[in-house]
C-alpha cells in the first residue's frame, strides 16, 4: 500500500511537528526529574493543537475520525524521536476502547476530553510480566446495575497520569472491558520507573466502581489489534532513526585510515538491516490498512507486523550499539535510548514470540 | 461495468472454454514445462491444444504489442489476465528465456528490424533462447568477461567460453555478452549479440548439478561467425542492456517459488507429514515456530513487493529495490525449502521413487541453493545496496 494525498500531508505534518517539538533533551530531563511531568507536556500540547490527539475520535466528538494508517504515521514519529507522550494509551487505545465499546453516554462523556487532550486514558489488562490477555484474575462483581472490580494490573502505560482506566476483568466467565475513574477511592496507582522512561504503573483495584464497556463484542480484539499495530509503527520509526544515526557514524568514523563504512563486514550487515527495515515498514502499513478496511485477516497481518517490527528494531538497536563501538555503550550517545525503547515496545501487548505463536494459531496449525 | 471488468469477464470466459482440464493441474515435474523451440516435442495432446490456442490469441506474451505477436495488453489488463490465469491454476502455455529476458530487452533496445524478426517467433514458441553471460572466470565479476568478438567484414568472429548457460544444449539461439573492445575499461568494451546455436563452431556440454539434473551447460565458441546485423543496441554499449536484464532477471528470481511449493501451503504439508497434537497444532513445536516465522517474513516480503509495484506504477523511482527484493526473496526461498525438508523427513531422502515424483523434494531443495547465487549472489546484492542505496564509502 502507498499513502494517499491526505495521509501524505499528515505524514509531513507529523514529521515537522515532531522534528520541531520532540527532542532527546526532553527525554533526558524527564529521566532526571527535571521536567514538569513524566511525559513531554509541551509536545502533547502541540499535538492537541494540531488535532492529533483526536485522530481516531469521531467528528461528532471533536475528533478527525481518521484511520489507523494515519495514526500510525504519528506513532512512527514517536518512535523516531523517542517522544514520551500518552499518544498510544489515550489517542489510540483509549479512543478505540471508548469509541468502539462505549455506549452513547460514555462516548459523550469521554471522547471529547480525549480529543481535547484533557483526559489521559490508560489500558490496564496485563497481570503478569508476559502479555496474556486471556489470563485474567481480576474479577467484576455486579450487584444490580452497580459493578465493582477487584484485582491488580501491571505494565499500565501512562497509568500515573490517567484520569480513566480501561480494565479487563472476568465477567460471566470471560474477560471483558470496564471503565474505572482514577479518582475512585478503590484505585491505587504505584508509578514504576521504566527502562525507556515511558510512564508506567502498577495499579490495584479494590472494589472500584466500574462501568461496563460492552457496546460491541469485538472491541477487546480491536483494542489489542490497534495497540499492536501502533507499537509496530513506533518500532519501525525507531528502527529508521537508529539506523540513520548508525549510517552517519559509518561514514564519519575513521579507523585503519578508512571510514569504517568502507569495510565490507559492516556494509553487508548495514545493507541487510536496511532490507529488514523496508520489509517491516511495508508489512506494518499493509496491516494498518487491513484493519481500516475491516479485512478478514487483519489480525494475522497485525500479529505479523508486530512480530517483525520487534525483531527488526532489536536488530537495528543492537547493530547500532555494536557499530558505534565503545561510544554506543555510553549514556552520552543517544543510541542506548533506542535499544531501551525497542525492548519496551517489543514487550508491550505481546512480544515477537507471542505474536508469532498467535499467528500460527490463527492460521490453523 | 468498467472496461477492465468487461475485459476480465472476456478473459475468464475464454480461459474457461479453452484451457484443457489437464493444463489446470500443477506440474508433476519440471519435464512437463513447455519450453518450445525447433526441437520441442509435446508430451500430451492437452499441452499442444493449450499451446496452439494461446499462441493464436497472442497470449503467450500478453503485454507485448500486437504487431510483434503479443497480446497488446496494458499493465492493468496484464494484471487482470495473470489473476485470471491463477484463478484456474492455468499452466504457462510456453515459456523460455526469449519471453522472460530477450523479449523485454529487444522491446527496449532492439532495432525495428530485430523486433520484427525475433519477437513474433518467440511469441509463437518457435525459437527457444538461452542466455550467455557468465564465464568460468567472470561470475560475480561479470564485467571482466573475456569471450571475444572481432570484426571481420560483415561478421563478428566469436571465440571463448560461457558457463551456466541454461539449457544451451536444447536452445535454438543465444543472446550473448562479448568483448568487442579489449582495450576499453571493462564495462565499456562489451557488446550484446544474438547468435544461432547451429552455427559452426558452437558446442555445448551439460553440467550435472548437486540435484542430479543438468539445467545448465558450458558453451564453447571456436571461430564462430555471427552477422554484424545481430548486434543489439550500439557497439560497446552491451553492459547497459546486460544491467537492464540482470535487474529484470532478479525480479523474476525473487518472485514466488516455482516447482512443488507453488501454490501449496507449507504448514499444511507439514501437518500432513508430521501430524498434529491433541489441540490441532503441528506436532513439532520448533518446526511450527520456524514455519510461522517464515510465513510472517514471506507475508511481509510480499507487502514490500506490492508496495514497490504500486510505487513504480505511481511513477516513483524505486531505485535499487530490485537488489533488495532479489536478496531477500531468494534467501526466503532457501529457508522455505529447508523447512519443507524438515517437514518431509524420510520422504525428503528419497532420490528415485514414484511417491516423490523422482525425488522432487530432495532435488528441488538442492536446486534452491542456487537461487542466492544465480543472477548475482546475495553478497553482490548487499554490495549494490551498500553503494547505491546506503551510499557507504568505497573501500
Amino acid at each position: 500500500m502507498i499513502l494517499n494525498e491526505e495521509q501524505q500531508m499528515l505524514a509531513d505534518l507529523s514529521e515537522r511537528l515532531f522534528a520541531d517539538k520532540a527532542s532527546v533533551d526532553t527525554l533526558r530531563a524527564i529521566r532526571g526529574g527535571r521536567h514538569d511531568a513524566d511525559y513531554d507536556t509541551a509536545l502533547w500540547q502541540a499535538m492537541v493543537e494540531s488535532g492529533l490527539t483526536g485522530i481516531l475520535v469521531p467528528e461528532a466528538h471533536g475528533g478527525m475520525d481518521f484511520g489507523l494508517v494515519s495514526a500510525g504515521l504519528v506513532a512512527r514519529e514517536t518512535g523516531r524521536r523517542l517522544a514520551l507522550t500518552p499518544f498510544l494509551s489515550t489517542a489510540v487505545l483509549g479512543a478505540i476502547a471508548i469509541g468502539r465499546a462505549g455506549h452513547a453516554e460514555q462516548q459523550k462523556q469521554w471522547l471529547g476530553p480525549i480529543a481535547e487532550g484533557s483526559l489521559i486514558v490508560a489500558l490496564a489488562i496485563d497481570e503478569t510480566g508476559k502479555h496474556r490477555p486471556e489470563r485474567v484474575a481480576t474479577q467484576a462483581n455486579a450487584e444490580g446495575d452497580a459493578v465493582t472490580i477487584s484485582g491488580e494490573k501491571t505494565l499500565v502505560v501512562d497509568g500515573p497520569n490517567a484520569g480513566l482506566f480501561v480494565v479487563s476483568a472476568m465477567h460471566d466467565g470471560k474477560p471483558a472491558l470496564f471503565a474505572v475513574e482514577a479518582a475512585d477511592s478503590g484505585v491505587t496507582v504505584n508509578a514504576v520507573t521504566s527502562i525507556d522512561t515511558r510512564s508506567m504503573a502498577n495499579v490495584r483495584f479494590d472494589n472500584a466502581k466500574a462501568q461496563r464497556l460492552d457496546a460491541n463484542d469485538n472491541a477487546f480484539d480491536d483494542v489489542l489489534n490497534a495497540g499492536r499495530a501502533m507499537l509496530a509503527m513506533e518500532l519501525v520509526g525507531l528502527s529508521r532513526a537508529v539506523f540513520e544515526r548508525t549510517l552517519t557514524y559509518l561514514t564519519e568514523r575513521k579507523q585503519f585510515g578508512l571510514r569504517i563504512g568502507a569495510f565490507q563486514a559492516l556494509q553487508h550487515r548495514a545493507a541487510h538491516l536496511s532490507v529488514e527495515i523496508e520489509i517491516s515498514e511495508a508489512m506494518a502499513f499493509q496491516a494498518l490498512a487491513a484493519f481500516d478496511a475491516g479485512a478478514a485477516d487483519a489480525t494475522q497481518q497485525i500479529l505479523a507486523a508486530k512480530a517483525r517490527a520487534a525483531d527488526t528494531a532489536r536488530l537495528a538497536a543492537a547493530e547500532g550499539v555494536q557499530m558505534h563501538g565503545g561510544m554506543g555503550m555510553t549514556d552520552e550517545f543517544d543510541i542506548g535510548f533506542f535499544m531501551k525503547r525497542a525492548r519496551a515496545a517489543s514487550e508491550l501487548l505481546g512480544d515477537a514470540n507471542f505474536c508469532t505463536e498467535r499467528f500460527a494459531q490463527a492460521k490453523g496449525y | 461495468m468498467s472496461d477492465l471488468e468487461e475485459f476480465r469477464a472476456e478473459v475468464r470466459t475464454w480461459l474457461e472454454d479453452n484451457c484443457p482440464e489437464e493444463m489446470r493441474q500443477p506440474l508433476a515435474s519440471d519435464a512437463e514445462h513447455v519450453w518450445g523451440g525447433r526441437k520441442w516435442e509435446f508430451s500430451s495432446d492437452a499441452q499442444r491444444v493449450w499451446f496452439d490456442r494461446m499462441v493464436g490469441k497472442g497470449w503467450t506474451a500478453p503485454a507485448w504489442p500486437k504487431e510483434y505477436g503479443g497480446g497488446g495488453m496494458s499493465a492493468d489488463e496484464h494484471d487482470v489476465f495473470k489473476s485470471e490465469m491463477n484463478r484456474i491454476n492455468a499452466r504457462s502455455p510456453v515459456s523460455n528465456f526469449g519471453f522472460w529476458m530477450l523479449g523485454p530487452a529487444l522491446l527496449k533496445f532492439g532495432s525495428e528490424e530485430q523486433k520484427r524478426e525475433h519477437l513474433p517467433e518467440i511469441a509463437r514458441g518457435e525459437i527457444r533462447w538461452c542466455q550467455g553471460y557468465s564465464e568460468p572466470n567472470a561470475g560475480s565479476d561479470l564485467a571482466s568477461l573475456k569471450t571475444s568478438a572481432e570484426i571481420d567484414g560483415d561478421n563478428f568472429v566469436v571465440n571463448g567460453r560461457k558457463i551456466w548457460t541454461s539449457y544451451a544444449d536444447r536452445a535454438d539461439k543465444m543472446f550473448c555478452l562479448v568483448r568487442t573492445d579489449p582495450d576499453a575499461k571493462k564495462q565499456a568494451g562489451i557488446s550484446f549479440i544474438l547468435l544461432d546455436m547451429d552455427t559452426p563452431g558452437v558446442s555445448t556440454r551439460p553440467i550435472q548439478l548437486i540435484s542430479g539434473e543438468s539445467p545448465f551447460c558450458e558453451t564453447f565458441f571456436d571461430d564462430v561467425r555471427v552477422p554484424r546485423a545481430n548486434l543489439v543496441g550500439e557497439m560497446n554499449q552491451g553492459w547497459t542492456i546486460a544491467k537492464y536484464l540482470l535487474t529484470h532477471e532478479r525480479d523474476n528470481i525473487g518472485g514466488e517459488p516455482p516447482g512443488l511449493l507453488k501454490g501449496r501451503d507449507l504448514a499444511q504439508m507439514a501437518l500432513e507429514a508430521v501430524g498434529a497434537d491433541d489441540q490441532g497444532r503441528l506436532d513439532d513445536p520448533m518446526l511450527r515456530a520456524d514455519i510461522a516465522r517464515l510465513e510472517i517474513d514471506a507475508m511481509a516480503f510480499r507487502a514490500l513487493v506490492e508496495q514497490t509495484r504500486a510505487k513504480a506504477e505511481a511513477g516513483e523511482g524505486v531505485g535499487a529495490r530490485s537488489a533488495m527484493l532479489k536478496y531477500y526473496g531468494t534467501e526466503l526461498n532457501k529457508r522455505r525449502y529447508n523447512l519443507m525438508m524438515d517437514a518431509m523427513g524420510g520422504l525428503g531422502l528419497e532420490w528415485e521413487s514414484e511417491q516423490t515424483g523422482g525425488g522432487r523434494y530432495a532435488r528441488e531443495w538442492l536446486r534452491s541453493k542456487g537461487n542466492s547465487i544465480e543472477g548475482g549472489t546475495s553478497e553482490i546484492m548487499l554490495g549494490i545496496i551498500s553503494s547505491a542505496v546506503l551510499e557507504l564509502p568505497k573501500g
